[in-house]
This record gives structure tokens, C-alpha cells and sequence, in this order.
């Protein structure tokens, strides 16, 4: 093993981003997949400012998500990093 | 065109000048910039390396031809970045060496599984670059009446000076540079053509605006005026929705497995960089891709409604012949139709005899057949004359085209040199190689593969591949490297076995399936006789489930994974506990 220091518990922090990553996933699937192609044609029946909503996030929504996506990773890992007292 | 020469020259000085100031003075600083970038500079020389020339030029075109269709390009080539700073990214940064090859290599224990990352990474690199380069020479022949060839020598000149002094850190500080060209010179005119169309100044709140003027929405207008002309309608496509599943996914996992793109994270100092990066990235990737598909509508529908039905006038005496036009009341062809149809970007062929020029789809309402070509590309240039802007605009979208092919082509050059001088050469053939000796070989590489990417530039008419570099290159990328990255980080029973077997299984059907249907004798195949529906661009992600699947059954059936290499993935997992693990790390240490 590294010479980590003891109290890290490297084992739960891998599980607490695993977790998240999972949780994060999901959503970067809901947006995507769920909204810009399985369920574009249910969303079209709603619209945003004229655009078809599916339509919409197919090709707007979806990457704003990503883009918020990626900054709450960075600041819910920086938690995560202080909890377990990993470095960082 | 003086302005566009203008431009052209200026921003080329600026490249060589930075070039001149960011030399490489190791192989640290010539691989990965001495691992101290930025993570906002890095993101957005990241962005730089991403959008190529045909993400700048063609890509709203396409999506304009494409309607709902192109969705599939835009979710694809963002969603990667999420996989890339969820699943990839920082836990590369963390492994602490120079290129793919090095984590395939050292995590699998094998110079096998090395050499074939290597070729992965050759094949897509080579596919990408030729076509960069032939965008490169197009431009160059096209807008300042140079030669095709000598358009691609200067190209090449100019890469060689960064990419061969400076190594990754001229290629990164040049790309923020271009980055800044080709962002001012996309959204500038796109920001003008919101404005006259619907009079919003905001290109992505255009996009979902009323046109100006007329009680109806910008889409629902588009709607109307394509199928009014016999085209599907915008917001649909005539693809399965199980084959746009499986293309927007091959994109993204693509996206995440190409190495010219990975290793742009391992430029910053740390982890935790790495994911800020990535996030700093997408936000500038995003300002080009929530506006391409904004610019794409509103093109469609200006070039549709200021080209149909109107009376054609050719360049030569466009001026005096339009006027003429005008005072008997019928409307011309607009000036901008005239001054690219010498490109040979647009084209009009007066079939009916009737001097006007229709626009028609193919389901045709009056009968009348299509009588004007316009190709994609012209969507973007032509944007600033049809927004009426001052024509230094017009010279800074050729500028800012070749600042896209040239940065994308710069950060590809880094992956061909690094994949021989560092992956060939120091680690797998000439083990006891000095430092100083492979930055020698690596400047070598830099310049032999820009020669290489010139020429291959240049032949890439003839070789019919280049043009499929959307299906190779990403296919590829997330059926061969794709899984065993992941899988070599999130599953440490993950071994060599498996991780060859994966890596095999992903790029031997993908290529073969994209060579039968786009270059072999499936070329003429339709959509029924495609493997489940799936076309080439998709197919990658049916493989990468394939590798997968190969890669976790032959594992298991083969020994574990040294306690070595298990102890490297445990350290790669939690930032900061990196140390050096015998076989893991016998023929390289890490870098901190």
C-alpha cells in the first residue's frame, strides 16, 4: 500500500464518489438521452419560447446541464475531499 | 480579400511570437507542459484543441441541413466532457504520466497492450489530422487565391514552429491565442444576424425568439418555409431514434476516449484541476455550440428567403444589373450569391430556363426541380455579408477558420510525436533512453509528422477515409481506448489479458463495419442492411459495450492483476496518495 497516512479512509471516500458520480450520470442521462431523444417527442408537446422543449434540449438545454453538471462535480468533490481529509 | 490577408498574416505573426516565447526546455515541459497550466487556460486551450475546422466552418451548416438531425453533433461532442471529468480525467491526471499509451501500458503491465494503444491512437490522430491540413490548403486556395499546396506549406510552416520548439507548452499557449480569433470571428456575426432576425442580440435567446416583426416564432417560420419548399420539416429527421441514440452516444464516449484530447489534462498541476478544467472547457466549447445551432436556423432561413424566386444576376456586372432589376420591380439575387459563387461554394444551374433561382426539397410542391447547390460551409461565411457587416468582419471568419484547423492540428501533432518518440522509442524499443536524447527524438517526430500530416493533407482526396473522420476517428476512439481506460481505473481485477482482448474486440469489428459501409463494397447499402439499425457513426457504441463485455469475461477467466498494479489503481482513486509501485512504475516514475 501507499504510505497514506491513517486517517484516510481511502475505501469510503471511493465509495462517496462513486456515489456521486452515479448520481451525476444519471442526470447527464436524463438530460440527454431522456430529454434530447427518448422522450423528445412527449416534451415536444410543450414549448419554450416557440421551440419544441424535446427539440430545445436536444440542441441547447442538454449542454447547459453538462456545463452545470461539471462545476457541482468540482465543488461537491472538493467536499467530499475535506471530509475524508484527502489532499486534493 | 485584403482583409482577409490582413488578418491571415497578423494572426500567424501572433502564433510564431508566442511560439518564439513558450520553448520546451525538457520533455516534461514538451509532453505536458511541465504539468503547470492553468486549469481556465488549459480549458480553454482545450476548446481550441477541440473545435476543429469543420466544427468552426461546416458544423452549423450541417445542423442547418440536418434540422432536429444534428442534434446528434451537439450533444455528442459536449457530453463527452462530463465522462472526461467524471470518469477519466482526474484520475489520469493522478497516474501522473505523459500520454495514453503510458497509463494502457503500465496499468495493463505489458508492451502489448502499449502498442496497441499506440496504434489506436496513430489511426485516429492520422485520420484527423489530414483532414485539418486539407481544410488548411482549401482555405488558403479558396480565399487568398493561393495554391491548394502552398497553402498547406504554410500551414505546415507555421504548426512546425510551435508544435516542434515549444512541444505541448507553444502548442497550449498558441491555442488560447487562436481560441480567443475563432470565438470573436464566430460569434460576432452571429451576434448581428440574431439581432436582424429577430431582434434579439443574444444569438441563443434568438434562437427560441419571435421573428421580428411577425407574430410567429423563429422556428415555427423555418418550419413553415422548408416544408413550404418541399424539405422535411426543421425540427424532425428521417433517422431512427434508436440509430440518433446510438450516434450521440458513439460522439461522447468518443470524445472522451481521444487521446489528443486526454492529454490535455494532464497539463495542470493536480486532480482536482483536471475536473475544474474540464468544466472550464465545456464552457467555452458551449459558446460555440448553444450558438452554431442558432446560426445554422437563422441561416437556413435567410439563405432560403433571400435566395428563392428571386431573379439571378451574375458577379461581373452585379452592381448596374441589380439596379436595373430593382426599378422594374422584380427583386435580385442578393450581392453576397454573386461574390461566393466564385468559390464555388454556392452554385445555380437555371434548369426551367426562367432566370430565377428555386429552392426546392425533395417532395417538391409545384414540381419545379432544385436549382441552387449551396454548400454547408457557406452558412458561416457568408453570415457577416448577409448581416451586412464591414467587410474586416468577413476576413476574420477566414482567420478565424484557420486559427480552428490549425490548433486542433497542433494538439493532434503532439499525440503523433509523443506516440513514437516517448510510447515507441523511450518505452517500449530503447528502454535506457536519456531525457535530452528523447526531447531530440520528440522535436524529430513533432517535425516528421507535420511533414507526414502535410502531405497526407494534401493526398487526402485520394484517400477516401479522411472524409469519414467522424465515424473513424470517434467510433475507434470509444471502442478500443474508451473501455479499457475506464475499466482500468473503476474495476482493479481489470488485467492484461482482458485489457488486449477489449481493446481488439472494440477496434477490429468497428473498423471493419466503418470500411465495408463507407469505403468497401457496402457503400451503397441502406439503413436495412446496417447491423440492428445502427449506422457507421454509431456503431462504436454497440462495440464498446462489446469490448467491455470481452474485456470483464476474459479477465476473469485469466489471473488477477499483480498486488502492484492494484495498489497504482487504489493510489489513482484518492487524490494525493500517489507513490511509485514496483512493476507498475519500473519503467517510468511518476511525475508529481
Amino acid at each position: 500500500m501507499a504510505e497514506q497516512p491513517p486517517e484516510i479512509d481511502g475505501k469510503a471516500y471511493w465509495r462517496a464518489v462513486l456515489r456521486l458520480t452515479l448520481g451525476l450520470l444519471a442526470v447527464w442521462f436524463a438530460v440527454s438521452f431522456g430529454a434530447g431523444i427518448l422522450l423528445r417527442d412527449w416534451l415536444d408537446g410543450l414549448s419554450i419560447g416557440g421551440a419544441p422543449l424535446g427539440f430545445w434540449f436536444a440542441q441547447q438545454g442538454s449542454i447547459y446541464v453538462f456545463v452545470a453538471l461539471i462545476f457541482y462535480y468540482c465543488f461537491a468533490m472538493r467536499r467530499l475531499e475535506r471530509k475524508f481529509g484527502v489532499k486534493g | 480579400m485584403d482583409w482577409t490577408l490582413f488578418w491571415v498574416f497578423t494572426t500567424f505573426a501572433l502564433y510564431i511570437g508566442i511560439a518564439v516565447w513558450a520553448r520546451a526546455g525538457s520533455t516534461n515541459d514538451f509532453y505536458v507542459a511541465g504539468h503547470g497550466v492553468h486549469p481556465v487556460v488549459n480549458g480553454m486551450a482545450t476548446a481550441a484543441d477541440w473545435m476543429s475546422a469543420a466544427s468552426f466552418l461546416s458544423m452549423a451548416g450541417l445542423i442547418a441541413g440536418l434540422g432536429y438531425g444534428g442534434s446528434v453533433y451537439l450533444m455528442g461532442w459536449t457530453g463527452g466532457y462530463v465522462l472526461l471529468a467524471l470518469l477519466l480525467a482526474p484520475f489520469l491526471r493522478e497516474f501522473g504520466k505523459f500520454t495514453v499509451p503510458d497509463f494502457v501500458g503500465d496499468r495493463y503491465y505489458s508492451d502489448t497492450a502499449r502498442v496497441v494503444a499506440v496504434i489506436c491512437a496513430l489511426f485516429v490522430s492520422f485520420t484527423y489530422i489530414a483532414g485539418q491540413m486539407s481544410g488548411v490548403g482549401l482555405a488558403f486556395s479558396r480565399f487568398l487565391g493561393v495554391d491548394f499546396n502552398t497553402g498547406i506549406f504554410v500551414g505546415m510552416g507555421i504548426v512546425f514552429f510551435y508544435a516542434v520548439l515549444g512541444g505541448m507548452k507553444g502548442v497550449t499557449y498558441t491555442q488560447v491565442a487562436q481560441y480567443c480569433v475563432l470565438i470573436f470571428a464566430y460569434t460576432v456575426p452571429a451576434i448581428f444576424i440574431s439581432l436582424m432576425l429577430t431582434g434579439n442580440p443574444v444569438p441563443q435567446l434568438g434562437f427560441i425568439s419571435e421573428v421580428k416583426g411577425e407574430g410567429i416564432s423563429m422556428l415555427q417560420k423555418l418550419n413553415e418555409t422548408v416544408t413550404g419548399l418541399g424539405f422535411a420539416e426543421y425540427t424532425s429527421t428521417n433517422k431512427t431514434v434508436f440509430d440518433v441514440f446510438c450516434i450521440t452516444a458513439a460522439l461522447m464516449f468518443g470524445t472522451a476516449g481521444l487521446p489528443h484530447v486526454i492529454v490535455r489534462f494532464f497539463t495542470v498541476p493536480r486532480a482536482a484541476d483536471a475536473r475544474l478544467s474540464a468544466g472550464w472547457a465545456l464552457v467555452f466549447i458551449a459558446l460555440l455550440y448553444t450558438v452554431a445551432p442558432a446560426v445554422g436556423a437563422f441561416a437556413r432561413l435567410n439563405v432560403t428567403s433571400s435566395v428563392n424566386e428571386t431573379t439571378y444576376v451574375p458577379a461581373a456586372s452585379y452592381e448596374a444589373d441589380a439596379a436595373t432589376l430593382i426599378a422594374q420591380g422584380t427583386v435580385p439575387s442578393p450581392a453576397w450569391f454573386a461574390n461566393w459563387e466564385k468559390t464555388g461554394l454556392v452554385a445555380f444551374d437555371d434548369l426551367n430556363n426562367d432566370g430565377r433561382m428555386q429552392i426546392r426539397g425533395p417532395a417538391s410542391p409545384d414540381g419545379l426541380s432544385n436549382e441552387v447547390t449551396i454548400n454547408n460551409d457557406i452558412y458561416v461565411l457568408a453570415n457577416p455579408e448577409i448581416a451586412k457587416l464591414p467587410d474586416w468582419v468577413i476576413g476574420l471568419v477566414v482567420a478565424g477558420g484557420l486559427a480552428a484547423a490549425l490548433s486542433t492540428a497542433a494538439g493532434l501533432l503532439m499525440v503523433i510525436s509523443s506516440a513514437i518518440s516517448h510510447d515507441l522509442c523511450r518505452r517500449t524499443f530503447f528502454k535506457g533512453m536519456t531525457d535530452k536524447a528523447e526531447l531530440r527524438v520528440a522535436r524529430g517526430a513533432a517535425a516528421g509528422a507535420v511533414v507526414a500530416a502535410g502531405f497526407m493533407g494534401i493526398y487526402s482526396a485520394k484517400l477516401a477515409f479522411v472524409a469519414q473522420v467522424v465515424a473513424f476517428a470517434f467510433g475507434l476512439a470509444a471502442a478500443s481506448l474508451f473501455p479499457v481506460i475506464l475499466l482500468g481505473i473503476f474495476w482493479k481485477r481489470m488485467n492484461r489479458e482482458g485489457a488486449i482482448a477489449a481493446m481488439l474486440s472494440g477496434l477490429i469489428p468497428t473498423f471493419a463495419y466503418i470500411w465495408h459501409f463507407k469505403l468497401g463494397t457496402g457503400k451503397a447499402a441502406t439503413a436495412a442492411d446496417w447491423f440492428l439499425g445502427v449506422s457507421p457513426e454509431g456503431i462504436g457504441f454497440v462495440f464498446m459495450f462489446v469490448a467491455l463485455i470481452v474485456g470483464i469475461i476474459v479477465s476473469l477467466a485469466t489471473k488477477p492483476p499483480p498486488q502492484d498494479i492494484q495498489d497504482l489503481v487504489e493510489d489513482i482513486r484518492v487524490p494525493g496518495t500517489r507513490s511509485s509501485h514496483g512493476i507498475a512504475d519500473a519503467g517510468m516514475k511518476p511525475v508529481a
